[in-house]
């Protein structure tokens, strides 16, 4: 799996840009994209998703279930 | 958090571009011809002649750290910083709507480029405006390199801009060196308690070093860094003001402790505002339903406080992109399409000409004030009545009721005159001449008041205010709004002694929670 963000619930502040350890996350037109085959949920870097630890709407990132759970 | 820590990436390079400008800045002179000497009228109210010079010279001209300077001097917020490390149950950062006016919420995020631009445009059509406040709409010290990358083009290309921030306190004892090099002298850190069973009812969570906290174990790791940052700033010199937000029967008893607390650390001014909190907001407090407190009830908590420690009482609590006199939001004439076509001439001679004829202005109202004060010195009377003002700036009567958008007031005493506070109302004038609603509206909210001066009123809203108690006076049009008021207060304990005027208690007023519409916004908006 990776997150993704619901995009009609994103405020577009930015807060997730830089917490991602990834790198995996960008804006496009005011809102922020996660780039699926970036995205690690965080697993070996820190104990919770960054993206959903920081951002001010709950239920905004969210675990995209299109993609297989990710291994280490 | 390491990117966030990294500082301000590509700043130079990206700055280079502004340096092409056509901008002449003058070195800074000083900020004025009168009152450096310390015994001007000063701190956070007009007339308390109390504050070190040195500390004077810093606040004078800031609209938001001097009362006296509000009537003449303007702000601005630049909104470069989206992303905020903490939810308060107070916010709801997806509302935005430009007729709304409350911190947190802005129409348009700036990059650095683009905030220095607008500084520079607002700088030359507005020469009142002499500081750059960075406020949000998330929390400055959250966007580092945003923050301190548009303070760094602004300090160059506008040295007499001051440059001040407004943080949640999370992340400030990490940035306190950087405020310093940066020359950010005003800080304004926001503190609602200092018990974590209290913040726990305030803040859902915070986001520390890669982890999200909740309950207790947030608001207590909130307030430690809020008070360590506190006194980091006090080490350092530099001028902290603290704001706190008035929630009743959550923190409106617990902020007396908050005040000792910021006191005893350093803090230079304290802030109470009410809570803004309306179900249409979307906010949990909104939501639930939880009330702001009334006039009253906040003035009595602000006088509660008002020890040794400076009150401030003229905060308009504004968005995080105001641009204008506190109470006015010129921001709508500031687009950013509006801001890349315009041609900049930043003038720093026009500007400081400016001020120096705002320094005559203010010496003259001075004067003035004080010889009016010399009328009082027979009477003896321990009665105090409230008066509300309308003005457009300057520190005049000067606003026609209906066109007042809020009305200043003034605590009487024969001590004199004390702005004790503002009200927000509605433009009742803009959908027909005297609606009925919006002026029941205006009494509301004035309604603890005996009089309100202006500058001219019409009629029927005349016969409403006598009939509400509230006494229409427009015989000081165009003066010095202390001189006025100290008249009005003589011949009201004249009128009171000779029993012309019923000696009633006045009763309570609202606190306006809707929106605030800009100046020049067409009268469709202001629906």
């Amino acid at each position: 799996m990776a997150y993704k963000i619901v995009a009609s619930q994103c405020t577009g502040c930015s807060a997730c840009e830089p917490e991602c350890p990834n790198k995996a996350i960008s804006e496009k037109d005011g809102i922020f994209l996660i780039d699926p085959k970036k995205c690690t949920e965080c697993i070996g870097f820190f104990d919770e998703p960054q993206c959903v630890a920081v951002c001010p709407v709950d239920h905004t990132c969210i675990v995209d279930k299109n993609f297989p759970r990710y291994q280490r | 958090m390491e990117a966030l820590m990294e500082p301000g990436r590509g700043v130079s390079e990206r700055f280079s571009k502004l340096k092409g400008l056509a901008i002449a800045v003058a070195p800074h002179q000083g900020c004025g011809s009168t009152g450096g000497s310390g015994k001007s009228s000063c701190g956070s109210s007009a007339g308390s002649g109390d504050l070190p010079p040195d500390i004077w010279e810093k606040v004078k001209n800031h609209p938001c750290y001097s009362e006296e300077a509000h009537h003449h001097y303007a702000r601005m917020h630049v909104a470069v910083a989206p992303a905020c490390n903490i939810q308060c149950n107070y916010c709801n950062r997806k509302y935005d709507c430009a007729n709304e006016s409350r911190p947190g919420v802005v129409s348009e995020r700036l990059t650095p480029e683009q905030a220095a631009r607008k500084v520079l445009a607002v700088a030359s059509e507005i020469p009142q405006m002499t500081v750059l406040g960075i406020a949000g709409p998330g929390d400055p010290l959250a966007n580092p390199d945003k923050t301190f990358g548009t303070f760094e083009r602004v300090a160059e290309a506008a040295p007499d801009i001051k440059l001040c921030l407004s943080t949640n306190g999370l992340a400030l004892p990490d940035h306190v060196d950087r405020i310093k090099d940066f020359k950010v002298d005003h800080v304004t850190i926001t503190i609602n308690m200092i018990d974590p069973e209290v913040g726990a009812r305030i803040y859902p969570w915070v986001f520390f070093r890669h982890k999200r906290y909740t309950g207790k174990d947030a608001a207590k790791l909130l307030s430690e860094r809020q008070l360590e940052g506190l006194e980091m700033l006090t080490r350092a010199g530099i001028l902290c003001k603290v704001n706190s937000v008035m929630i009743p029967g959550i923190n409106d008893d617990h902020l007396v402790e908050v005040n000792k607390a910021v006191k005893s650390r350093g803090a230079f001014l304290h802030n109470i505002m009410p809570l803004i909190s309306a179900p249409e907001h979307g906010t949990v407090f909104g939501l639930a339903g939880q009330r702001g407190p009334t006039a009253q009830e906040l003035k009595a908590l602000q006088d509660k406080c008002e020890g040794e420690m400076n009150m401030m009482r003229h905060c308009r609590q504004c968005r995080a992109d105001a641009v204008g006199l506190l109470g006015e939001d010129r921001g709508a004439e500031f687009t950013t399409e509006r801001i890349e076509s315009m041609e900049i001439q930043y003038d720093a001679q026009k500007r400081q000409s400016y001020r120096d004829s705002v320094e005559v202005e203010r010496a003259a109202r001075k004067a003035a004030r004080e010889e009016e004060l010399l009328t009082l010195a027979g009477e003896n009377s321990n009665r105090k009545i409230l008066l509300a003002v309308a003005t457009k700036g300057g520190g005049k009567v000067n606003e026609h009721f209906g066109h007042a958008k809020e009305f200043q007031i003034y605590e009487m005493s024969t001590a004199g005159s004390k702005f004790v506070g503002h009200r927000r109302v509605d433009l009742y004038c803009q959908g027909g001449y005297g609606e009925e609603d919006a002026l029941a509206g205006v009494i509301r909210a004035i309604n603890d008041c005996v009089a309100v001066l202006v500058a001219k009123i019409g009629a029927c809203p005349k016969e409403e205010l006598r009939k509400a108690g509230i006494e229409p006076v427009d015989q000081y049009a165009y003066g010095y709004i202390e001189t006025a008021a100290i008249s009005y207060y003589r011949s009201y304990l004249e009128r009171l002694k000779a029993g012309a005027v019923a000696d009633v208690e006045r009763g309570d007023a609202v606190i306006r929670q809707g929106a605030f519409v800009e100046v020049g916004a067409p009268a469709s908006q202001a629906a």
